[in-house]
């Protein structure tokens, strides 16, 4: 019997080795089933003697056990080579292209300005909006630019009224004194916003463009704090390191008026086409708010003082962007709008 | 404003080799006169010498170019061949040698012409970039020389061939031969001719051995135009040639210098409020404080030796005091109207003028270097000897010096006489009153007139001058008398003529002197510095204010210093604005941040990008007819627009009242660009009237696409993901068949509990053709503040469900104009606590179906919140909704 089952062992085991999925099956139930062959060995045990039967028992067990294992090892190894053969068929040309989502974007324009109005909220500025149909008084008188000033001809700014007395806003600046007639002190804003003037479009011009105007009022403040304020800020639109200077210049709303540049980053300063040989590049207009300014809304300048600030977008765009022509920004190209 | 380096070192000492460009710009710049661009004049022209002609030869191979030994100063004579026929042995002229640079970018080398050396070029005015103003005794006279002409028709000759001196032309002019030639002064030329006779004459291309039209009455050699000939008849006797120069120079002096070009001219951007900076003497005095160097200013002296008084000889009524505050004059007797100096000239020219001559130059010298404009009245034409400071009278007009007559109104300020203006006040003189070669009398303006009144003249009229430029900015009327003094010192310098004794001045308009007290406490607040007095003194002084005590005396020239913060900036230009501390010396107590609103914003804009859009700006205005583009009917109400009175042009007339122009116009511009497809947003402003004649100006939420993609429900699913982002309760949606810029078909407006939220679809085929698109294109528009008053508030969780839910499929048929939306609504409204959703997803029409009705598939999910759906519960909410189904629109299952 102890051969039989030596016998049955090396056959069946020999048979698992080479099998299929299928041949598996049958195999299993050839020796392991109720009518299999082991099950045939087995029953011949009664013939066995007593003492025999236990370690007999025990082979046949043992047996069992080992063509189980063997059948299970076997269909592990089919079933390897089963999802090998399956990965492979599945195997892709990865270099061929994604299939993208189409992504929406957002206007070069928008883009540097939401950058602007981050860096400002940052240090505890608030954004404020203000209507573009506004009064002469707004946008001019209350600024200190008196009757006569050039701004104000209809060659320039757009009326809506005979009398001069209600126009498109030119400049953001009128925020200054809405806010300041409007606002808790202390403030410190920034208006960015649409402004008309009467250009003709070209690649430079064009009679809609943007503004952001910004202003601190306070106990205290002073140039000093002007040129430190917007040091930082420039620093985080330009990088650190931006070599800055102020130039005096004249603005009727702001009194001591100055223009801020900043090293051309072309050349350093030696002078280069970008920066038409001047080495600088201006990039805003600043300045104290005019004690005058103030008293005209009711702010005792002997008490509080402030500086404001103006810049274009649209210049800030293009140089940030590359972009080398204003009609582009107002024209809408999808080509262009995509590749921002 | 142009600078010249030389002329500004007549005032303050600050040599080109101790200041280079770079330094001086810099330095200039900061302290507030900011440089644009400065240029080296002597990089314009290079080894251009002063030529002597020591010999002049025919050209062995040509029949119109001579060969010239030239003297340029070096050991050696220099042989250069010219086709100009103007020059002659022993003239002085500009010679261009080897590897020279001539001002217009020309480089001259030496070469061959037709095989004789020549070592560099004779120039022309042309060549060296000057004109007859710059040298006037450079204009150059042709003789008709008779050996050169060349018949039109060689069949019909105008003069017979093998013509000989002594041979009758016509009339009383004969041919003859030129035997010599000498020079009799500048320009002039004693000709002998042969048979004995001599005459003088201009012309300037005649050598021994051409043979002239000579004019034996009038003693005369002829020109082209006194034959009537044309050029090409005469082809080498043209009217241009060589400069021959009349300066004092000899041979090898530099021409650069000799043109004045060795200078450095400085072109600076003068902010409106500093007039004062429009001259030289207002630059010197930035220039002196800037690098601490002294102001050399002189007093102009005028001896008026001529006889009378100029009291006596004119008058002078100012009839519109605020436009003229002040009018200063003075008087020229036995006046010679000649060129200017070299020196003159070269001031003139440096600083972007054109030199005409020395009267006119003299006037445009005093503006210059003073900044007050003048202007020179020839005064013999100035009827009565009376001038009247007046607005215009209607129906007046003037020829301006410009030859073109121009009507004037009531409002401009012109000088006149008893009856006529004779120049438009700040703007240009008349040509009636011009100064011409015979003029002999000359009364000289130097007045003050109103800025705004100018400036609104001279664009009335088109031209803005630089006398214009300069009131316009509002001139300081202290500085007439001085200015007028200058100028009669110059033409007594240049001896251009007798000034008469005497001063008219009338001065209606003095202003008292602003002073202001010098507290330096409060300059250094503003500042944030800590400047002592001392130097705030030094500093106003320097630039020429007065102090006594405490009290600033501001100088009539400084208009815009009128406040301590203006004394704060004079302070702190020459402190140095780069010099104020960099700190923050306020406190930061404000907290700052975006509001809700503008958070909102955002995330409307957030939403239109992830669903693939592309952010667009438009202008917000538009033309009226764009109204009709999108079909609205004439009296639409909301045509009633904010209409801008001096628009650009049409399109961008008035304020829009609405903002589908403005997408279906960039829709259709990338359409015509051939982009396949486009899909944008804009968050842009509407412009309504309010009765206070401002606007309301909402912001409306524009979406506008098109492309293979594009349906009507890839819009509306834009339209339900941005509310349901926004977590609007459940919208409703209405067809809308009424828009007249829909498609009447797929149009619809969109509700949230009652509030119409705005309007989307198809936009209506003959919109688009009106646009130029052929294609389907959709439009959205929706109101922003609307989109703000349905938004939720911050999201409360809701547990995930414990149990599965069950779907259940039912199909009804029902008539087929009932809209499935609504149908969609009355299930959820039915169905019960299990009900979760109702999705419709097959509506069919056709075989099996009756005709009029439609077939509509509905998939029911339902879900307990508290345990395992029951197969009752889930028969219960079907029966309900097929109840419902049938009660409300008699739909029954399939």
């Amino acid at each position: 019997m102890k051969e039989l089952l030596q016998q049955l062992r090396e056959a069946a085991l020999k048979a698992i080795l080479n099998a299929d999925d299928a041949e598996l099956e049958a195999l299993r139930v050839r020796y392991l089933g109720k009518k299999g062959e082991l099950t045939a060995i087995l029953r011949q045990m009664g013939k066995l003697s007593a003492e025999e039967r236990p370690a007999m028992g025990q082979l046949a067990n043992q047996l069992r056990a080992e063509i189980e294992k063997a059948i299970d090892e076997r269909r592990g190894e089919l079933q390897k080579i089963l999802l090998e053969r399956k990965l492979e068929r599945e195997t892709l040309d990865v270099t061929l292209p994604g299939e993208k989502p189409k992504l929406g974007h957002k206007h070069p324009m928008y883009n540097v300005l939401d950058q602007i109005k981050d860096i400002f909220i940052g240090m505890g500025f608030e954004i404020v909006d203000g209507t573009e149909v506004e009064l002469a008084d707004y946008n001019f008188t209350k600024l200190n630019i008196d009757e006569g000033h050039p701004s104000r001809e209809w060659t320039d700014t757009f009326y809506f009224t005979e009398d001069s007395r209600v126009l498109l806003r030119t400049q953001t600046s009128g925020m200054q004194i809405h806010a300041m007639e409007t606002r808790k002190l202390p403030i410190r804003i920034i208006a960015p916003g649409r402004v008309y003037r009467k250009d003709e479009v070209d690649a430079t011009h064009s009679p809609m463009f943007h503004q952001i105007e910004g202003m601190v009022i306070d106990k205290g403040v002073t140039m000093s704090d002007l040129k430190a304020t917007l040091n930082l800020v420039v620093e985080k639109i330009y990088g650190e390191g931006t070599v800055t200077r102020f130039r005096p210049h004249h603005f009727p709303f702001t009194e001591p008026s100055c223009e801020m540049d900043i090293q051309c980053h072309k050349c350093g300063g030696k002078g280069c086409p970008t920066c038409k040989g001047e080495g600088w590049i201006e990039v805003l207009g600043a300045g104290m708010v005019h004690p005058k300014v103030l008293q005209g809304c009711g702010i005792d300048p002997d008490e509080y003082s402030g500086w404001a600030f103006g810049m274009g977008l649209e210049r800030l765009a293009m140089g940030e962007y590359k972009i080398n022509d204003l009609r582009l920004i107002f024209e809408n190209d999808v080509r262009f709008l995509e590749q921002f | 404003m142009n600078l010249s380096r030389k002329w500004l070192n007549e005032f303050v000492d600050l040599p080109l080799d101790e200041y280079g460009d770079k330094a001086f710009a810099e330095a200039i710049t900061v302290s507030g006169s900011k440089v644009e661009v400065t240029e080296d004049l002597s990089k314009t022209i290079r080894n251009v010498k002063v030529g002597r002609i020591l010999s002049l030869e025919k050209h062995p191979d040509s029949d119109h170019m001579l060969v010239a030994q030239i003297d340029a100063g070096g050991e050696k004579p220099v042989q250069i061949c010219t086709g100009a026929w103007n020059v002659h042995e022993g003239d002085l002229v500009p010679a261009a040698l080897d590897g020279a640079l001539l001002p217009n970018g020309v480089e001259i080398r030496a070469g061959q012409l037709r095989g004789v050396e020549s070592s560099g070029m004779l120039c022309s005015l042309k060549e060296l970039d000057a004109n007859v103003h710059d040298f006037p005794y450079g204009e150059i006279v042709a003789a008709a020389l008779l050996n050169d002409y060349h018949a039109i028709d060689p069949k019909k000759p105008s003069l017979p061939a093998g013509l000989r001196g002594g041979e009758k032309l016509f009339g009383s002019v004969v041919a003859a031969e030129v035997e010599k030639v000498e020079n009799a002064g500048v320009n002039r030329w004693r000709i002998a001719l042969a048979g004995g006779a001599e005459t003088l004459t201009n012309c300037q291309n005649i050598h021994a051995g051409d043979l002239v039209a000579y004019d034996t009455a009038k003693d005369h050699i002829c020109t082209l135009a006194d034959l009537h000939a044309e050029q090409k008849e005469f082809p080498h006797c043209i009217p241009d040639g060589i400069l021959i120069l009349h300066e004092d120079c000899k041979p090898g002096d530099d021409m650069g210098v000799l043109l004045g070009r060795d200078d450095h001219v400085v072109e600076f951007e003068i902010t409106p409020n500093r007039p004062d900076c429009l001259c030289v003497i207002g630059l010197a005095r930035e220039a002196a404080v800037t690098f601490g160097k002294e102001l050399k200013l002189h007093e102009p002296v005028v001896e008026a030796k001529a006889g009378g008084s100029i009291t006596e000889m004119a008058k002078i009524v100012i009839e519109d005091a605020a436009l003229c505050p002040r009018y200063t004059a003075r008087m020229v007797k036995n006046v010679k109207i000649a060129p200017s100096p070299a020196w003159m000239r070269e001031r003139i020219r440096n600083a972007g003028m054109r030199p005409i001559n020395n009267l006119v130059d003299i006037t445009n010298y005093v503006m210059l270097e003073y900044g007050q404009p003048m202007h020179a009245f020839d005064f013999s034409c100035v009827k009565d000897g009376e001038i009247h400071v007046r607005t215009a009278r209607e129906g007046e007009s003037i020829r301006t010096l410009d030859g073109t007559d121009r009507p004037l109104s009531p409002s401009m300020l012109c000088i006149c006489d008893t009856e006529k203006p004779v120049a438009v006040a700040g703007v240009m003189g008349g040509e009636n009153s011009e100064i011409v070669g015979d003029t002999a009398m000359v009364l000289f303006e130097s007045a003050c007139f109103n800025g705004p009144s100018v400036r609104r003249t001279a664009t009335a009229l088109g031209m803005r001058t630089d006398a214009s430029s300069r009131f316009e900015k509002g001139l300081d009327a202290e500085g007439t008398l001085r200015a007028v003094n200058r100028a009669c010192e110059l033409v007594e310098l240049l001896g251009a003529g007798e000034v008469v004794e005497g001063v008219i001045d009338v001065f209606p308009g003095k202003k008292p002197q602003t002073t202001l007290k010098l507290e330096p406490e409060k300059v250094n607040a503003l500042l944030g510095t800590e400047i002592d007095e001392a130097t705030m003194r030094r500093i106003l002084l320097e630039l020429g204010f007065g102090l006594e005590g405490d009290t600033i005396l501001v100088p009539s020239w400084r208009g815009d210093v009128e406040h301590y913060s203006d004394i704060a900036e004079e302070v702190a230009r020459f402190y140095g604005y780069n010099e104020i501390p960099t700190r923050f010396t306020g406190s930061i107590s404000t907290a700052g941040g975006y509001t809700p609103l503008q958070r909102f914003e955002r995330r409307i804009g957030e939403l239109c990008r992830s669903m693939g859009l592309d952010e667009i700006i438009t202008y917000s205005f538009i033309s009226p007819s764009f109204y009709d583009k999108i079909r609205w009917p004439q009296d639409d109400p909301r045509r009633d627009s904010l209409k801008i009175l001096n628009p650009l042009g049409e399109d961008t007339s008035i304020m829009r009242t609405t903002i589908l122009p403005s997408m279906l116009e960039i829709l259709s511009r990338n359409y015509n660009y051939r982009n396949k497809q486009a899909a944008l947003y804009e968050i842009g402003r509407i412009y309504l009237k309010r009765p206070d004649g401002l606007a309301n100006e909402p912001k409306v939420v524009s979406l506008g696409a098109y492309g293979p993609e594009m349906s009507f429900f890839t819009l509306k699913g834009w339209v339900e993901a941005l509310l349901e982002d926004l977590g609007a309760a459940r919208p409703h949606f209405e067809a809308e068949k009424n828009n007249p810029s829909y498609h009447p078909g797929r149009c619809a407006r969109v509700f949230v509990n009652g509030l119409e939220i705005g309007v989307f679809g198809q936009i209506h085929p003959q919109v688009a053709a009106n646009y130029g698109v052929d294609a389907e294109l959709y439009c959205a528009e929706l109101s922003f503040d609307a989109l703000l008053s349905v938004r939720a508030g911050v999201p409360v969780f809701r547990p995930l469900p414990r149990f599965p839910s069950t779907s259940r499929d039912i199909a009804v048929v029902c008539d087929r104009e009932i809209p499935v939306g609504e149908m969609v609504e009355t299930i959820l409204a039915a169905g019960g606590e299990y009900l979760k959703d109702c999705k419709p997803f097959d509506v069919y029409t056709g075989s099996h179906v009756a005709e009029g009705k439609k077939s509509v598939a509905f998939s029911l999910t339902m879900r307990s919140d508290d345990q395992t759906l029951t197969d009752e519960h889930a028969e219960e909410t079907v029966t309900r909704v097929l109840t419902a189904l049938a009660s409300r629109f008699n739909a029954g299952l399939r």
